[in-house]
């Protein structure tokens, strides 16, 4: 795994963005700048990050920016990659970057037809579980029990599990990432920047607005999703399924932390009753059977 | 020059196979499929240097194309109806973008019910949305327009999209004669897209589409307003440019066929242009003097021309093939705006739907027109439904 001190120093993330404190988008800019540098250029949806940018004429972000429409990021990067290497930039790297409802809801179509058909792009989601830039409505990748403002009681359904969607589409690499690990972040990115084909990333980052926790605490709060196993770092490549060594303690289940540790430091759980925490239990459970089964069938 | 015998379709692939373009990327849709089927036959068997993306939607292909225009690539899409309305949104963003772009729009009804043959509904419901707008009567001008829309898109006084209209069926699958161009005198003419006026690229710096103040916006779109009036000039200029390589030229923004001694003038656009003229010529073996002015750009449209050609009419008739529902025809009301509804004008709705409307249609609607304003002096109807 690379080291801190030996990622390059400059910051593709200036002061001057729009971002609010404790923003995990901002962190996760940041390492992409420092894994791909001055060859990423980034295509957003309409997300948080097309207001992070900050204010025309100027920019807080240093690396190119083709904004498009909410359903369209994977075709416009599609169309992005193919102009960049009929005119010889082959080393370019298209970079989409949407956010949960770019990807799994209203941008799933455009992204399952990229996957598909395995465009040369990385697509990135950033996973912060509800749709944030309009104010904290639920997606269908907002977890069991969570409070938005569509669902003032906690939301009845399970997360959706988009990286599963990309494995079921056979393209070259999928992982899932989280801004609590910035260097296991940088790691996978720099790897899908050498292979050919569809690479996915999912980057969980939670969101000290819309989770309602303190904006300090937005690394602890990732880190804690990993630690008590609610959310498995893992790579699929090129048909091998292998949980990445930072969660793979915690398929012994005496090795994870409480899961009401990551859920008492959030506002949005904080209505959840016994019974509630009892379901997101199960579901971790129920994840790592799984996952542990995907490890020993795509070995 | 090599002459084809193409259906408008397969015209639309020759022009693009000629432009050089570097990226298509298109959904199949009833009557534009035959385009996409050609485009893909043409890169496969290597005849055109370009990546084809076959995309999953029309939403997806119109921005994959923008993408690759945002990346220096010379793009374009395809599609009709449905499939226009269903990339609308990024019909918008693309035009504000600046990017040139060009899509060919098989023009065809939009449901329900369900309904596959030509209509003007899907293409002058783009009218607002910032794109070049034109509409060929035949498949040799399908040809001449669609080179031609590289051209003025990629014009620097421009830089806005372009859509080439041409009428489902009779056209699109409708067999003609084509003078097609050599490659070398089309390469001489429309030299490779320079990657202006920005390209989004590692290390360029460009960032397209983040939020401005409202000022800048609203500065934005006066911008593109210039750019619709730069682009008269520009289509005029290109229309003799191209007289002079091919021989061919249509008079630019509106065709006028025999109006300058006519009392009496058809305005309409498309296909359905070739009856009107037809009509025209026959009214006048029995004395009626009756000329056709065909929109060949409602976008940008050609106000000056049809002010200066029509102001002086009689009567006008204005044929639309699609409707704004609680006014009337589009057409209609631009060209009753444009000409200050001095002449008696007549706006007839007919065609909507595929309905046929042939030479004697037109004959006898414009002889009764004429009679009217002869018999009244001054004639005003705002939507006539001819035969409902």
């Amino acid at each position: 795994m690379v080291r801190i001190q030996d990622l390059p120093r400059k910051n593709f993330l200036m002061p001057g963005n729009a971002a609010c404190p404790g923003c995990p988008e901002t962190m996760g800019l940041r390492y992409v700048g420092m894994a791909l540098g001055e060859n990423a250029v980034l295509v957003i949806p309409a997300s948080c990050s097309s207001v992070i940018q900050g204010i025309y004429p100027r920019s807080g972000i240093g690396m190119p920016i083709l904004n498009i429409v909410f359903a369209a990021a994977a075709a416009a990067a599609s169309g992005l990659k193919a102009a960049l290497e009929i005119r010889g930039l082959k080393d370019a790297q298209v970079v989409a970057w949407a956010g949960d409802g770019g990807t799994g809801d209203i941008g799933f179509q455009a992204l399952s037809g990229a996957a598909e058909r395995n465009e040369d792009i990385i697509y990135i989601c950033v996973d912060n579980e509800a749709y944030m830039n309009t104010g904290i409505q639920r997606s269908s990748l907002t977890p069991y029990g969570a409070w938005t403002t569509t669902t003032w009681t906690g939301k009845k359904e399970h997360k959706k599990d988009v990286p599963l969607t990309l494995i079921a589409h056979r393209v070259p690499y999928v992982a899932t990432a989280s801004v609590g690990f910035p260097t296991d972040f940088i790691d996978k990115l720099r790897k899908a920047s050498k292979i050919r084909g569809f690479k996915y990333i999912h980057l969980h980052a939670p969101c000290p607005v819309g989770w309602r926790f303190d904006p300090a605490k937005t690394a602890e709060v990732a880190k804690l999703a990993v630690q008590t196993g609610l959310w498995i770092l893992y790579e699929y490549e090129n048909g091998k399924f292998r949980i990445s060594p930072l969660s793979r303690p915690y398929r012994d289940k005496s090795k994870r932390k409480p899961l009401v540790e990551y859920i008492r430091l959030q506002g949005r759980f904080r209505h959840l009753k016994k019974s509630d925490i009892a379901v997101l239990e199960k579901y971790v459970d129920e994840m790592w059977e799984f996952y542990t089964k995907l490890e020993e069938i795509y070995k | 020059m090599p002459r084809k015998i193409l259906t408008g379709n397969h015209t639309v692939a020759e022009a693009v196979k000629l432009a050089r373009v570097q990226v298509i990327a298109a959904y199949p849709i009833t009557p534009q499929t035959t385009i996409v089927e050609k485009l893909a036959e043409m890169v496969e068997h290597g005849e055109i240097e370009a990546k084809m993306i076959r995309v999953e939607s029309e939403h997806s292909a119109l921005a994959a194309v923008y993408g690759a225009a945002a990346g220096g690539a010379r793009a374009f899409t395809a599609t009709s109806s449905h499939g226009l309305l269903y990339m609308h949104e990024v019909v918008w963003w693309a035009a504000a973008s600046r990017l040139p772009l060009v899509m060919a729009v098989v023009t065809r009804a939009i449901g329900p019910p369900w309904n596959i043959h030509v209509s003007h509904e899907d293409i002058m419901d783009q009218r607002d949305t910032g794109w070049i707008i034109s509409m060929a009567e035949d498949n040799q001008e399908v040809l001449d327009l669609v080179l031609q829309a590289f051209r003025i898109s990629e014009d620097e006084r421009v830089y806005l999209p372009a859509m080439v209209g041409l009428d489902g069926f009779l056209l699109s699958h409708t067999a003609m004669p084509v003078d097609v161009p050599e490659q070398e005198v089309v390469d001489s003419w429309l030299p490779p897209r320079l990657p202006r006026p920005y390209v989004i690229e590692p290390g360029s710096g460009v960032i397209m589409g983040n939020i401005p103040p409202d000022e800048a916006f609203y500065r934005m779109r006066h911008s593109m307003q210039r750019a619709m009036y730069n682009a008269k000039r520009v289509i005029e200029e290109v229309d003799e440019e191209y007289y002079k390589m091919t021989g061919r030229r249509y008079g630019g923004l509106v065709e006028f066929y025999r109006c300058d001694d006519a009392k009496y003038v058809v305005v309409l656009m498309g296909t359905w242009a070739g009856n009107a003229k037809e009509a025209a010529d026959r009214l006048r073996e029995r004395g009626i003097p009756v000329g056709v002015a065909r929109i060949r750009y409602v976008r940008p449209f050609p106000r000056e021309r049809l002010r200066e050609k029509l102001l002086g009419m009689k009567g006008v008739m204005v044929f639309d093939r699609s409707v704004s529902m609680g006014r009337g025809g589009p057409l209609h009301a631009e060209v009753v705006e444009a000409l200050e509804a001095k002449p008696s004008i007549m706006g007839v709705v007919a065609g909507v739907g595929g309905v046929d409307v042939g030479v004697r249609d037109f004959e006898k609607l414009v002889e009764d027109f004429v009679k009217k304003v002869e018999e009244e002096g001054r004639v005003y109807v705002n939507d006539y439904w001819y035969g409902v």
